[in-house]
């Protein structure tokens, strides 16, 4: 049912949403690798007064095995302000869980009990394949006029082409594919857009194929995996420009497009470039009529011995930075950049876009350096800052350690262990701080890895806005 | 028509300029988007004239099939399509959808008028139009050639109504857009649309309680 005012959490501009008060709690999708448990909701508590700060204090089971679940988000968010479709009487409080390896959508409703979600629906893979004809969900987005839904693969056992499914915001079934006409486009992985200007844009990472045992080392040395952005209209669902960026560079992947509604910009992270190994940040931006792309951030590898690395960097003696996960703050003035290989995380100031400046550096596990959390220092860690998450108010970052099942094993045989870290913003130098009092990892998360964290109310990756 | 109903179209006609998704909330976005008040203003009138066709297309119908058929029929019907749709979009969760932001003048008004059809506005006049006596009374009564003279008055309401709605619209517009900030939305946007939804319907029954 609808509300008779706005839902409290939604903003009309990036401003608004900063002066936000904090989250509580947040939500982290975590997954049993060998497919033997159900993968879950993990609850933590974000409050810093409660005595169960820091902890895992809910957990959801769904209801199968073998699911993957990854990204996540919201069924509604600040986009319901924008007054092409207003509707901000509606509620935040689904969250749209995709499976990436099983295709399945599951809808937990988080307003009951915020600590025990509820699971309201299950969106089998058949109707994802039959309606939109897509498999391997991965990317969720609050549109105004429904919620939009990434994938990476065909429906019926095809590779792809990988495209955006578009589900109905109040009875979660899939409408369909969005793309009336998709161009060249045929990978996919991430999107977001300028709404008000009616762009979209997309990402490539790989098919099924490509990634589900774990990366291809013929397949990266050959160039094949996505190294392309694509623009859209999106009003009219068509595909308007690729931009490639270089064939090196392969997979391109998050997309962080500025939130106030007035630029015309963004961020993609690339996780390695084959002929250095290093990692890049490309800037998106107008030229003229058409859409170009800079590269503002280069980050190489790490020398290393051989002997520290897992059997597919042996041959490179260096640890590839390995970028997989960015985040914008809602003020659009620090992105931060997830360094999976070396274990690092790193914070910009990109007030001007085309000019970062590092202002801070956190480093946690990483494939050589294995660096413990500074509370808890005989720790040594596995994994490293992946997805990474900023809170509205951009005071607080959370980041988690798995990056993908099968690329888990393959860059930390021995194991990528769980952990989720929060670090605090340090006021006098903008670096980042680790809070010693939350690191929940382990037994805390019953054997399940863990991946990305949403945070209640909204977080940097969950809302658009459509007033400056 | 009276001074009341006169004061009835123009009062609904301010209704509708308050209600932000009616329009004047995506003129102060095009004005904020640009940074340029005449952007805000440039946008009023295409929501207006778009609002004012999805009206003036029920008034018009209504006040010609009023003067060439039976009242009663008229508003019976009238009464049922108010209750009906009334409940549907109470009951109804689908939500209205529109792609794009950045449209021409033309879309624009298509877009107001589409926006304002699904949400009845026009059929919100249905009470008021049929609280009047028929256009042509006495002998002629009922005869088709009175239907002109009926669709013009149901214009002429819907030019009353429209024009109370683009004034209404005008000045919220530009009081969010210079003084409030959109930040006021959160606080005073109230669901008018499950109001609104209410209202129909009771003005639906009223409609089919004066027809018996």
């Amino acid at each position: 049912m609808t509300r008779w005012t706005p839902d409290p959490s939604f903003y009309p501009s990036p401003a608004s949403a900063a002066a936000a008060p904090a989250e509580k709690p947040a939500y982290v999708a975590a997954f049993d690798r060998a497919g033997q448990q159900p993968d879950a909701i993990a609850v933590l508590d974000t409050d810093p007064d409660s005595e169960e700060y820091g902890r895992v204090v809910g957990w959801t089971e769904l209801p199968h095995t073998g699911d993957e679940v990854h990204h996540f988000g919201w069924n509604a968010c600040s986009s319901a302000l924008c007054p092409t479709a207003p509707h901000p009487h509606v509620e935040r409080r689904y969250l749209i869980v995709p499976g990436l390896r099983s295709s399945r959508i599951h809808v937990l409703d988080t307003k009951t009990d915020p600590r025990r979600p509820e699971l309201v629906k299950v969106i089998g893979p058949e109707e994802l394949g039959k309606r939109a004809g897509y498999s391997r969900p991965h990317t969720v987005h609050c549109g105004p006029d429904g919620i939009y839904v990434s994938a990476l693969g065909g429906a019926d056992g095809q590779e792809g082409p990988g495209g955006i499914a578009v589900l109905d915001h109040t009875t979660f079934e899939v409408r369909g594919a969005w793309e009336a006409d998709r161009g060249p486009q045929f990978l996919a992985y991430d999107f977001w857009w300028h709404y008000t200007q009616d762009v979209l844009v997309t990402s490539e990472w790989g098919t099924p194929s490509m990634i589900e045992d774990g990366i291809v080392g013929e397949l990266l040395l050959g160039r094949r995996y996505g190294h392309a952005i694509h623009f859209w209209d999106l009003a009219k669902r068509r595909h308007v420009q690729r931009v490639d960026l270089g064939d090196q560079h392969q997979m391109a992947l998050e997309l962080r497009p500025a939130h106030d509604p007035t630029k015309s910009y963004g961020f993609v992270g690339v996780v390695i470039s084959v002929e250095d190994l290093s990692a890049s940040v490309w800037l998106w931006h107008r030229d003229g009529d058409a859409w170009a792309v800079t590269k503002v951030i280069d980050i190489p590898a790490e020398p290393a011995d051989p002997a520290d690395l897992p059997e597919l960097l042996k041959p490179f003696g260096a640890v590839p930075p390995l970028v997989t996960d960015i985040d914008l703050s809602v003020d659009d003035r620090f992105l931060h950049v997830s360094c999976w290989g070396t274990g690092e995380l790193i914070r910009y100031d990109v007030s001007d876009p085309f000019h970062p400046v590092r202002v801070g550096s956190v480093r946690l596990g990483g494939i050589v350096h294995r660096t413990p959390h500074p509370a808890f220092p005989d720790e040594p860690l596995a994994g490293g800052p992946q997805m990474v998450e900023i809170s509205r108010d951009g005071r607080r970052v959370y980041v988690s350690n798995s990056l993908y099942g099968a690329w888990d094993d393959q860059f930390y045989p021995d194991g990528v262990g769980a952990w989720v870290a929060k670090l605090d913003v340090d006021p006098e130098h903008g670096g980042l701080v680790p809070d010693p009092r939350f690191f929940p990892r382990g037994d805390e998360f019953r054997g399940r890895r863990v991946h990305q964290t949403r945070l209640q109310g909204g977080d940097a990756s969950s809302d658009s806005y459509c007033f400056p | 028509m009276t001074g009341a109903t006169w004061a009835a179209l123009a009062g609904l006609g301010a209704f509708h300029g308050l209600n932000p998704a009616m329009g004047w909330l995506f003129a102060v976005a095009r004005g904020l988007q640009e940074r340029r008040r005449a952007a805000l203003l440039a946008a009023l009138p295409p929501i207006a004239a778009g609002h004012l066709a999805s009206v003036a297309v029920v008034a018009a119908l209504v006040s010609a099939t009023r003067s060439a058929t039976a009242g009663t029929v008229v508003a019976v019907t009238g009464g049922l399509v108010l209750v009906g749709f009334g409940l549907w979009r109470l009951l109804s969760e689908r939500h209205f959808r529109w792609a794009g932001m950045r449209l021409s003048a033309a879309q624009l008004t298509a877009w107001s008028f589409l926006m304002s059809a699904a949400h009845g506005a026009g059929l919100m006049l249905l009470p008021v139009l049929l609280a009047e006596p028929a256009v042509g009374g006495g002998p002629h009564a009922g005869h088709l050639a009175a239907a002109p003279a009926g669709a013009l008055t149901g214009l002429a309401a819907a030019a009353v109504h429209t024009a109370a709605m683009l004034g209404v619209a005008l000045v919220v517009a530009l009081l969010v857009y210079e003084v409030l900030g959109v930040g006021v939305l959160r606080r005073a946007w109230f669901n008018v649309d499950r109001l609104w939804a209410g209202v129909l319907v009771a003005a639906g029954v009223v409609t089919l309680l004066g027809a018996t």
